[in-house]
């Protein structure tokens, strides 16, 4: 998305989108948000919530059946679905790194698609390996199979991060991590965000993870949103469904002191 | 005298005849994958798996005798018996390398392929970024299970004139020689063997990384 028309407006702006399956069940009604450039909003919900398909309507892997949802000022259906999705960095749960690259090109496949002269792909790479802190002389030529699951994790961020696109998507990145390699990851993506201050839009049903990480948290149940609240605002809804997330969550936190 | 004193006392004709089998093989080989690697990668495009694969499968099994002699009132391909034998040879190499194509590339994790188009590959660089590399495996399967169906095919040729080891078999048989008949069989079986050790480790090879 390089050379694209820096607005004022929102980031990404949905605009009363509905998505429906054949058959017209709806994943998502009518949804209606808007997202600040440099904010985290977390889409918070359980499997089946329709948390994904808002997630894959800003890179266009899903369509809108109504409505339409504008990145960077102009709606998806108008972008080139290629030009939108390279501007856009993409994490997916299980870190997809491709098996059959070495982590140098694996982060490097966006700026080689892009068509980057092969030194600042080189140096981009290796930048980009040390931001997610792994030394790029020892992680540089190793396949995905040689790494732990936080370190492909890792790589999936740098990939995400290396033509330095404007707006990344993250569909419950950390998901498939034990617990302590997430809770090191989360904090030092957290860390990360602060300093890039990239748009963020952040998958999970985590509440500990939606609080920790999120500027505003949007809950989606059967398609519908609530909110967004910022993490204050959450804690102290009084929405039943929110509640409900929030005593999970506290009881949770209690199991765990106790 | 046994077979391999035989085999040395006709050496000239036995590397005839063998250079003559890995030619028929060979050029069919190379038309089969010409053909069947873009029709593999189609199906996975289209909609249109089940006719060709169908096809290919019925193509399969018609017994090898017969369909040379099917193949003997075309026109153009009956005039010489060599190019009716390439024909035979590469219809029936095309299942395991259609086949083999499609499952390969049609295996590769929805994710990954999720992970690529959300990146912004285009869908040829999909193809040959990463699906080809990642099906490469399961492809050289293919080709190494049509080959080996094809070496042995191929003995049937020479009932049509068309050369190649089979015939020894066809002329011991006729003769009721067995040496005759072992002097094509073994040489075949041995061709069948070492293009199966050879494709194997190039299968293993490209998977040794990852």
């Amino acid at each position: 998305m390089s050379g694209r028309e820096r607005s004022d407006g929102p980031a990404i702006a949905y605009r009363g989108v509905t998505y429906t399956v054949d058959g017209g069940r709806a994943l998502l009604r009518e949804l209606t948000l808007e997202i600040a450039r440099g904010e985290t909003l977390i889409l918070l919900g359980r499997s089946g919530s329709g948390k994904t398909t808002a997630l894959k309507l800003i890179n266009r892997l899903l369509e809108p059946t109504s409505g339409e949802v504008i990145v960077e000022g102009r709606s998806t259906l108008r972008w080139d679905p290629i030009r939108l999705r390279r501007g856009i960095g993409y994490v997916i749960q299980e870190a997809v790194v491709f098996p059959h690259f070495t982590v140098e090109r694996n982060v490097g496949l966006v700026p080689d698609l892009e068509k980057w002269p092969a030194e600042r792909i080189r140096a981009r790479v290796d930048e980009m390996l040390e931001l997610v802190g792994l030394p790029p002389a020892e992680f540089r030529s190793r396949y995905p199979n040689q790494l732990s699951g936080g370190q492909r994790q890792r790589v999936g961020i740098a990939r995400a991060l290396a033509a330095d696109p404007p707006i990344l998507l993250m569909d419950e990145p950390f998901g498939a991590l034990d617990p302590l390699t997430r809770a090191e990851i989360q904090r030092e993506f957290r860390a990360l965000q602060r300093r890039l201050a990239k748009t963020v839009v952040f998958v999970t049903h985590d509440l500990h993870e939606a609080l920790l990480l999120g500027s505003r948290i949007a809950l989606l149940e059967a398609g519908v949103m609530r909110g967004p609240f910022t993490p204050a605002e959450f804690l102290r809804s009084t929405d039943p469904l929110v509640r409900e997330y929030v005593a999970a969550f506290r009881g949770g936190e209690a199991e765990s002191t106790a | 005298m046994n077979v391999f004193e035989f085999m040395m006392k006709d050496r000239a004709e036995v590397s005839t005849l063998v250079l003559e089998h890995v030619w028929l093989v060979g050029i069919s080989m190379l038309l089969a994958i010409a053909v069947g690697l873009p029709l593999g990668i189609m199906l996975t495009r289209r909609r249109w798996q089940k006719p060709v694969i169908g096809l290919a499968n019925v193509l399969q099994t018609i017994p090898s005798l017969a369909l040379f002699g099917f193949l003997l009132p075309a026109p153009w391909l009956g005039a010489r018996a060599d190019r009716l034998a390439i024909t035979a040879l590469t219809l029936y190499a095309l299942l395991p390398i259609i086949r083999n194509t499609y499952v390969g590339i049609a295996g590769v994790d929805p994710a990954i392929r999720e992970a690529a188009r959300g990146m912004g590959l285009t869908d040829s660089q999909l193809l040959w970024r990463i699906e080809l590399p990642l099906s490469m495996g399961v492809i050289i399967a293919g080709v190494r299970t049509a080959t080996v169906i094809c070496v042995g095919v191929a003995t049937i040729a020479a009932a049509i004139g068309a050369g190649g080891l089979g015939e020894f078999i066809f002329r011991g048989v006729a003769m009721v020689n067995n040496q005759l008949i072992l002097a094509g069989a073994i040489p075949a079986a041995a061709l069948a063997v070492g293009a199966d050790v050879g494709l194997g480790a190039l299968e293993r090879r490209l998977k040794a990384r990852w």
